[in-house]
């Protein structure tokens, strides 16, 4: 069973389709990176997961069963424009969100402790949201997402206005969530977070899935022929590289079609260079971002 | 507990935990205490030291004599209009009259005094009137005398078709009694409805809409909000009947019958909450669908004001409502939604409705609720996540053909 299964959903405002025939699945345990430019319908897509807009067509199962009140509870949601009540105390807050999915009071305090002590925040448990700083409030958002133990945690844009100190606290607790058998989904525009966190991914561009497999299959589409080499000396010319790029102490060597990385290692040998660093050059998810969403752009 | 009990006690407690609520609720109950204290503590703080004023008179007819001393007013006798504007003059006596030799057939009496004054003051003219009446009455039985002196006691009894005594009597309490609960009936519904558009706005504005629509649904949200305010309003509303009561107890010994008359009839009672409950259902749904189109709470009032208005419309018709309350412009008003809650209360002191019309009157403000209510959540799923911007009315209508 997955954790979520989406089957061509369709949300169109007006003429407009924002989301427009995607159909992904994510398995459970694992985290899943959700990419695209602004305004590429990945909010949407999430919002329809959450049943807080319905689609003009297609279906939704998360852990198998349409969302409903009893599988509400078992999904815990960050969404991109978050906030809380300011008047309200720390403490009462976590309390409240938590009894809207079901936590009795005493459980929600004693987890909500434990939370505050683990994001070395128990000592602002009285204080009220208003007196507390944008990161620290957005610490507390997510403590509130995750307060009653879901299954299912989706972050939409999870890091954004967040300090280095304190996206490294909200990194470490998604891989805490992770290794405790949580499915993750995550909605981002930042690449390296999706590089350095999420099994697989799903890029939609556009309203339409443009991008959608592991990391590896990603990358390993998008790969181009070449090799990443950092030696002692000059490299001169060698047969089969059309292409020299300097990329600090390394260099990228542009392959030609015949001519295979093993080629170029054993013509470097013979030359009597000393080679140091030698690996496949692997495009970054942000330069495949780029190209996608340019070719879409184009 | 339910989510939508959950959402009922956090709106409930929300709004009572207000200072702005606490005060307001307070306040009527308060200030018509101190009022009544004030009513009574004050003449006694200004009651001045007992001196009895002298009034003079010259009495040309030859009809007249005695001396009359009544609320400390003391009148003596002058021979001629010399001595007394004299001792006025000398500030021995306050004023002076003349009662000119043609009094009998003219009725006037010529008065002079150094005060500057609107009229003479009410003690001042009883006491010459009580003396004029004495003489003129003179050798008659001490209670006939009395009598003309205050000759009309009216104790009316209203019936009603059938001849039997009517429920509805009339007078004092029949005119403050509907006027006073209709202003706080509005105040009540303004307030619970207006907490309503501020919280829903300002949970807009707070980005926790989204948080809280991935735990209940819209419809849950919005019934949460409209029962959990309304339970708050009807604690207002309670506390002001009570305290009502209460108050016009202590001003009833304090003022005797005029107040004491003021009770308030178990039915106008029931009716008052019956309306309250339908007047603030129906502002609150609509109150709900400007929150969900609103971007800034300014704007939320602003726009409330569009339904706000239809509501008072009775207050400008309260002459026509209280001195016909049947007439058939005021059976109509009985049958808007907007404006019946108002116009019912006012009726209801004055006259006994039909009960066909008190029924229709509630069927149409419930099947309105219903309506508003469907429609105000489908507004509130679309646009409630809509940061920023207004949608225009076109795209209003266009989103419920859509949904």
């Amino acid at each position: 069973m997955y954790a979520v299964e989406v089957n061509k959903i369709l949300k169109a405002y007006g003429n407009r389709a924002v989301v427009n025939d995607v159909s992904f699945y994510v398995n459970q345990g694992e985290i899943f990176g959700l990419i695209g430019p602004n305004g590429a319908g990945k909010t949407t897509t999430i919002r329809m997961m959450m049943d807080i807009i319905k689609p003009d067509s297609g279906t939704i199962r998360i852990m198998g069963e349409k969302l409903n009140d009893g599988s509400k509870n078992r999904i815990g949601y960050l969404p991109e424009e978050r906030g809380l009540y300011k008047k309200m105390s720390v403490m009462d807050t976590i309390i409240y969100f938590a009894s809207l999915k079901g936590i009795d009071n005493q459980t929600a305090r004693k987890r909500g402790e434990a939370l505050l002590k683990r994001a070395d925040m128990f000592q602002h448990q009285n204080k009220k949201i208003e007196e507390l700083s944008r990161g620290m409030g957005q610490i507390i958002q997510l403590i509130v997402t995750i307060i009653h133990e879901p299954d299912l945690v989706v972050l939409d844009e999870p890091f954004s206005g967040l300090d280095p100190v304190n996206t490294q606290l909200l990194k470490d607790m998604i891989r805490e969530l992770k290794s405790s058998g949580k499915t993750i989904i995550m909605s981002t525009h930042l690449m390296n977070d999706i590089e350095e966190l999420s099994d697989r991914l799903m890029m939609i561009n556009k309203g339409r899935e443009v991008l959608y497999g592991s990391l590896a299959e990603v990358k390993s589409k998008y790969r181009n022929n070449a090799v990443l080499v950092e030696c002692v000396g000059e490299i001169g010319n060698i047969e089969g590289v059309t292409e020299q790029r300097r990329h600090n102490a390394a260099i990228e060597l542009v392959l030609d079609a015949k001519t295979t990385p093993q080629m170029v290692l054993e013509r470097l040998v013979a030359k009597h260079i000393v080679v140091n660093r030698f690996e496949l050059a692997t495009p970054s998810l942000t330069e495949i971002f780029i190209k996608v969403a340019g070719d879409e752009h184009e | 507990m339910n989510k939508t009990m959950l959402l009922i006690r956090h709106e409930f407690l929300t709004v009572v935990r207000r200072k702005a609520f606490i005060i307001l609720t307070l306040a009527f109950p308060v200030v018509a205490l101190l009022g009544i204290l004030a009513a009574q503590v004050i003449p006694k703080m200004i009651t001045p030291t007992v001196t009895i004023e002298k009034i003079g008179y010259v009495d040309n007819t030859g009809m007249f004599s005695g001396s009359v001393t009544e609320d400390q007013l003391q009148l003596v006798p002058y021979n001629s209009e010399d001595t007394a504007k004299t001792a006025l003059v000398n500030k021995d006596i306050t004023d002076y009259f003349v009662i000119p030799s043609n009094y009998l057939a003219t009725g006037l009496v010529q008065r002079y005094t150094l005060k500057n004054e609107i009229t003479p003051s009410s003690a001042t003219q009883t006491v010459i009137r009580d003396f004029l009446l004495n003489n003129l009455l003179k050798g008659n039985d001490a209670a006939v005398v009395n009598r003309a002196k205050s000759p009309l006691n009216i104790a009316s009894t209203t019936l009603n078709s059938t001849g039997a005594v009517a429920a509805r009597q009339g007078g004092f309490a029949a005119l403050i009694l509907p006027y006073i609960f209709s202003i706080l009936l509005m105040l009540a519904i303004f307030t619970s409805s207006g907490y309503l558009l501020q919280g829903l706005v300002e949970e807009k504005e707070n980005r926790v809409m989204e948080i809280l629509l991935s735990s209940v649904s819209p419809r849950q949200l919005l019934a949460g909000k409209v029962i959990g305010l309304g339970a708050a309003g009807l604690v207002q509303i309670v506390v002001w009947l009570i305290s009502t009561n209460f108050i016009m107890k202590i001003a009833s010994s304090s003022f005797g019958n005029v107040i004491g008359s003021l009770q308030v009839p178990p039915d106008f009672l029931i009716l008052g909450i019956v309306y309250f409950i339908l007047g603030y259902l129906l502002m609150a749904v609509l109150m709900a669908a400007v929150g969900s189109v609103s971007p800034t709470a300014r704007e939320g009032q602003q726009m409330s004001a569009f339904f706000i208005i239809p509501v008072i419309i009775p207050i400008y018709f309260m002459g026509l409502i209280m001195e016909h309350p049947e007439n058939i412009a005021v059976k109509i008003l009985t049958f808007i939604p907007f404006t019946a809650p108002l116009t019912v209360i006012v009726r209801l002191g004055l006259s006994e409705i039909p009960i066909w019309e008190l029924g229709l009157s509630i069927l149409i403000l419930i099947l309105t609720i219903w309506g508003c209510f469907v429609l105000a959540t489908k507004l509130f799923r679309t646009y409630l996540l809509m940061y920023g911007k207004r949608p225009d009315l076109k795209a209003i209508i266009q989103s419920f053909r859509e949904s």
